[in-house]
Parts: structure tokens; C-alpha cells; sequence
């Protein structure tokens, strides 16, 4: 007989982020009631709880950036990122996302994922660039629009490690796709996988970059 | 070799400067609230290992009571204004780029050094983590040109990267819980709970259904997850090869690489997986904590859609 129970932990997640709770409050809370719905003791949970925060601790390594990016911020990184583009010919916040875009997808599909990435290079670079350049098309624009072509530098660079990352053989997700079949007696080699990650890419940056290019036209449309 | 404790050593150094740089910040009304999130996140680096179970699940209670009672605040003593800053921008030009581009660079040198030449025979760097410890390498690398060049206060990178660190706030350690709620959720039995359902759900002889279930229950449980590393051997053992692989006979290579860039879709579209969708929103101080997944949302949809048809025409031509 499956228990069903722990599926209200999920159900809790959703209701907390819509009812925008503090998101560590809803995850700690939901976590707290899962595993008590799925037979687990309080003391057990707290250890899983701790263990998983612990074992993945790498995760926060990135912040590591963040003083020389803040440095940097402090001796204008910013505002050379947007006299660059600004001086720029012919550069709009579209064709510039665009070019993030397949720059972000060539270097993961060559494993260099860290190339790139929110805090070292969205942050500082692309989403001031593509901030001005979408002012100098279409002169002030307000901050709620201003948030959406940052959004859109943050999504780029997301949409671009994803659907290039699997291209290169030796990255995570791959092995873990290999190592999964193998359990079933499935036997693939990492190429045999990557390839098939190629037509996935070409797609996302079609879509994507069709998406980044309709952004100047609605960027037009709102400032007049 | 190098491993990722040394990492954590910095890391925990980090964190423990910005404690004390928070302590000292008369200009933040919560300043003690920003003193114990920060000291507990570099205790959590240092002392991770030794606390145990128990005492890191502790931890967590204590950051997420810290969180919970909105006792994180920002501090507002000005770094440089605008103005100075469009100054120094003009006056340095565009030298200014080059510190900034240490860190992707000495990625990329470093990586391909390490793959290419003899160097990852040498026990030097864990392989398992070159990527992360060339990020610290070139951390330092970048710090040593602008202390050299820019000459700034002893003091500046604590107090700059404190200043970003305080914007992001209590989503900092928002990946790593919900990493942890990814481990309470498989010792709970969620994984194999949903499996269950999608395979119970599974219609007979439509070929397109089955891929159609297959790839939106790995957008749906990596939605839950926040990953889809936790999705995939999930939906693989409940669809993907009892289903797709041997009942229809679909190209296994197919099943596997596409289905896990289906699952790819639905991180796209979830607050769960908070270090590319949460964090970054605060990083950018966007007004809607939800802005990037709003953003990335019209791409998802129709990259799903392209990822069903390759899944169908690629596996079973």
C-alpha cells in the first residue's frame, strides 16, 4: 500500500510561495510535515534536514564573487558596462541578449559553464548593458520595464547553460542519465546522449532569441 | 589536493566578515539579525562537518527563525555615490573590465588546462570540484589586481560584497533548504509516490500519450523538486524504460537526453529552483520576486512543446 500522505508537503510548498510567505519558513515547515506524514520521528527529520543542508553546501560557493563584484561596482563597473553600449552602433537590448545567448550556450556546450553565470557576469555586465541600450533606443523608461529587461538578461543566461550544458559529455546531468539506463541494463555512451541534446539547443535558441528580438519592438511600443 | 574544504575555509572566512562588518553597521536597525544569519552561515562552512546531524539541522531552525521573524535588515551606509562612480568610470575606462573578466577566464583557461594536459594526472585539484575551485582561484586572483591597481580601503571587498550579500538576504541559503526538502522528500517517499501515479496513469497502445505523460511528469516533478536530477531515475523507472524503451521499442539514447531537457523546461518555471530563478531576482533587485520565471515562462511553454515532438520523432522514426 503506497502512502499518499507526504504528497500534502508538496501541497503545502505551493500554497506557501503563492501566499508569499517567507520561503524558508514554507520549506522548513513543509519539510517538518512531510516526513511526519510519512512516518518519520521529529529527530529523524531534523538529521535529514541537516545532513541535505550540509552535503550541499557547495551550492553557495558562488558567493565567493561577490566582493570583487561589489569592488568593482564601487569603481563604476556598472557605468562603464553602459557607456560601452551606448557607444555601441547598431546595438539594441535584443541583438545584445541574443549574443549572450548563443555566447552562454557555446561555452557550456564546450563544459565551460562557469563562464557566465548571475552573480559574475549578469549582475555587473549584461543586464546594465542591456538596461542602456534599451534606454538609449527608447530614452527613460520606467522601473517596471526596466525590470523586465533584467528579468530577461537573468532568463537568457538561465535558458543558455540549460540547453547547452548537455552538449559536452562530461557534465552532470549526462553522466547521471547514463549511470540511471545503466541501472536498467541500458548501455549508452556519453556521446550517444549528447547528440541528441543538439536539436533541444537549436530550439531554445530560436525561441528564445526570437522572444529577445520581440522585446525591442514591445520596448518601442511602451515608451510611446 | 585541492578539494572543496578549502573552499569552505574561504567561504566560512567570507561569511565570518561579513558577521562582523554587520555587527559593526550602526546605519542597519536589524544589524544583530544580519550578525547571526551571517555568523551561522560561516559556523555552517567551518564547522559543518563537525556538528553533526542533528546540530546542522539546528543550524537551519536557528536561520530559518532568524528569516522567519524578518529580523535580516540593510544597512545604508553609501559605498560611492552615482556621480563618483560615472567619474572613476570615465577616469579608469575600459581597464575596469579586465578584474571583472579574471574570474570567467581563469574558468576557462583552467578548465581547459586541466582537461587537456597531463595536469589532471597530477592530483593537484579534486576532479571532482575544478570547476568550483577555479572559481575561488580566480576570486583571489581578481582581488590581488584590484588591490594592486585600485588601491582601495583595506576593508572595501568586505564591505562591497556585504552590501550585495544583505540585497540577497535570507535567499541566500534558500538553495541549500531547499536541497535539504529534496532529501526529506525521498526518505519520505515521495519520489516513488508519484512514480506510482504516473505509471497507474499510463494509457495503452498510444505511443504519443506515453511520451506526451512522460515528458510533463518530469516537468512536474522537477517542478516539486526544483530539479530534475531528482526527476529523471523517477520518471525513467515509471515510464521512460518499462514504457518507452521496451514496450515500444524507442531509441533509449533519445529517452534519456531529451527527457531530461523536458525536465529542463519545468526548472524554467519554478520558484523551487531558487539559485537561477529566486536569487538572481534578488541580485538584480527586481520589484517581483517572481520576475525571472515570469520572463523565462513563454520560453519554456513552447521549448517543452519542441522537446515532445523531438522525444516522438527522434525515439520512434
Amino acid at each position: 500500500m503506497i502512502n499518499y500522505w507526504p504528497l500534502l508537503g508538496i501541497a503545502l510548498v505551493v500554497l506557501g510561495f503563492a501566499l508569499r510567505f517567507n520561503p524558508l519558513l514554507v520549506v522548513a515547515v513543509s519539510a517538518i510535515a512531510t516526513g511526519l506524514l510519512g512516518g518519520m520521528d521529529f529527530l529523524k527529520i531534523l538529521g535529514v534536514l541537516g545532513k541535505g543542508f550540509n552535503d550541499n553546501r557547495y551550492v553557495s560557493i558562488i558567493y565567493l564573487v561577490l566582493p570583487v563584484i561589489g569592488l568593482l561596482e564601487r569603481y563604476g563597473l556598472q557605468q562603464r558596462a553602459r557607456t560601452m553600449i551606448v557607444r555601441m552602433r547598431g546595438a539594441t537590448t535584443g541583438r545584445l541578449l541574443v549574443g549572450y545567448l548563443a555566447f552562454r550556450q557555446v561555452m557550456a556546450a564546450l563544459g565551460l559553464i562557469a563562464v557566465g553565470g548571475h552573480a559574475q557576469m549578469v549582475r555587473p555586465l549584461v543586464a546594465p548593458m542591456a538596461e542602456a541600450a534599451a534606454e538609449k533606443a527608447h530614452g527613460k523608461l520606467d522601473e517596471a520595464t526596466l525590470d523586465r529587461v533584467k528579468a530577461m538578461a537573468a532568463a537568457t543566461d538561465n535558458v543558455g547553460v540549460f540547453f547547452g550544458e548537455d552538449i559536452f559529455i562530461a557534465i552532470a546531468s549526462i553522466l547521471l542519465i547514463q549511470g540511471s539506463l545503466a541501472g536498467f541494463g541500458i548501455q549508452l555512451t556519453p556521446f550517444q546522449l549528447s547528440v541528441w541534446a543538439i536539436p533541444s539547443a537549436i530550439c531554445a535558441f530560436i525561441i528564445h532569441g526570437t522572444r529577445a528580438l520581440l522585446l525591442d519592438r514591445q520596448l518601442g511600443r511602451r515608451a510611446k | 589536493m585541492i578539494n572543496l574544504h578549502w573552499l569552505y575555509v574561504l567561504a566560512g572566512a567570507m561569511f565570518a566578515a561579513f558577521a562582523l562588518g554587520s555587527a559593526r553597521d550602526s546605519s542597519n536597525p536589524r544589524r544583530w539579525g544580519n550578525t547571526a544569519f551571517w555568523g551561522l552561515v560561516a559556523v555552517s562552512f567551518w564547522f559543518g562537518d563537525l556538528l553533526g546531524d542533528i546540530g546542522n539541522g539546528i543550524l537551519v531552525l536557528l536561520l530559518v527563525g532568524i528569516a522567519g521573524a524578518h529580523l535580516l535588515g540593510k544597512g545604508s551606509r553609501p559605498s560611492t555615490t552615482v556621480e563618483e562612480r560615472e567619474r572613476l568610470s570615465d577616469r579608469l575606462g575600459n581597464k575596469l573590465f579586465l578584474p571583472a573578466l579574471i574570474i570567467p577566464f581563469t574558468a576557462f583557461v583552467g578548465t581547459l588546462a586541466f582537461n587537456y594536459t597531463p595536469l589532471k594526472n597530477t592530483g593537484l585539484i579534486d576532479p571532482k570540484s575544478v570547476t568550483l575551485v577555479l572559481l575561488g582561484v580566480g576570486v583571489i586572483l581578481a582581488l590581488i589586481v584590484c588591490y594592486a591597481w585600485l588601491r582601495p580601503p583595506v576593508a572595501a571587498p568586505v564591505e562591497e560584497g556585504r552590501r550585495l550579500i544583505d540585497s540577497i538576504g535570507w535567499a541566500v541559503v534558500l538553495p541549500q533548504m531547499l536541497a535539504s526538502l529534496g532529501a526529506v522528500f525521498a526518505a519520505a517517499g515521495v519520489g516513488t509516490t508519484i512514480g506510482a501515479m504516473a505509471g497507474a496513469i499510463i494509457p495503452s497502445g498510444s505511443v504519443f500519450l506515453a511520451v506526451l505523460l512522460y515528458a510533463l511528469g518530469m516537468v512536474v516533478f522537477t517542478m516539486i523538486m526544483g530539479n530534475a536530477f531528482a526527476a529523471f531515475p523517477v520518471m525513467a523507472a515509471a515510464i521512460g524504460v518499462p514504457i518507452l524503451i521496451h514496450q515500444d521499442g524507442g531509441n533509449p539514447a533519445v529517452i534519456g537526453a531529451v527527457g531530461m531537457l523536458s525536465g529542463f523546461c519545468g526548472t524554467l518555471m519554478t520558484p523551487m529552483a531558487a539559485n537561477f530563478n529566486i536569487v538572481p531576482a534578488a541580485l538584480l533587485e527586481l520589484k517581483n520576486q517572481y520576475g525571472v520565471i515570469k520572463a523565462q515562462v513563454p520560453t519554456a511553454i513552447p521549448l517543452l512543446i519542441a522537446n515532445i515532438l523531438i522525444l516522438y520523432f527522434g525515439a520512434f522514426r
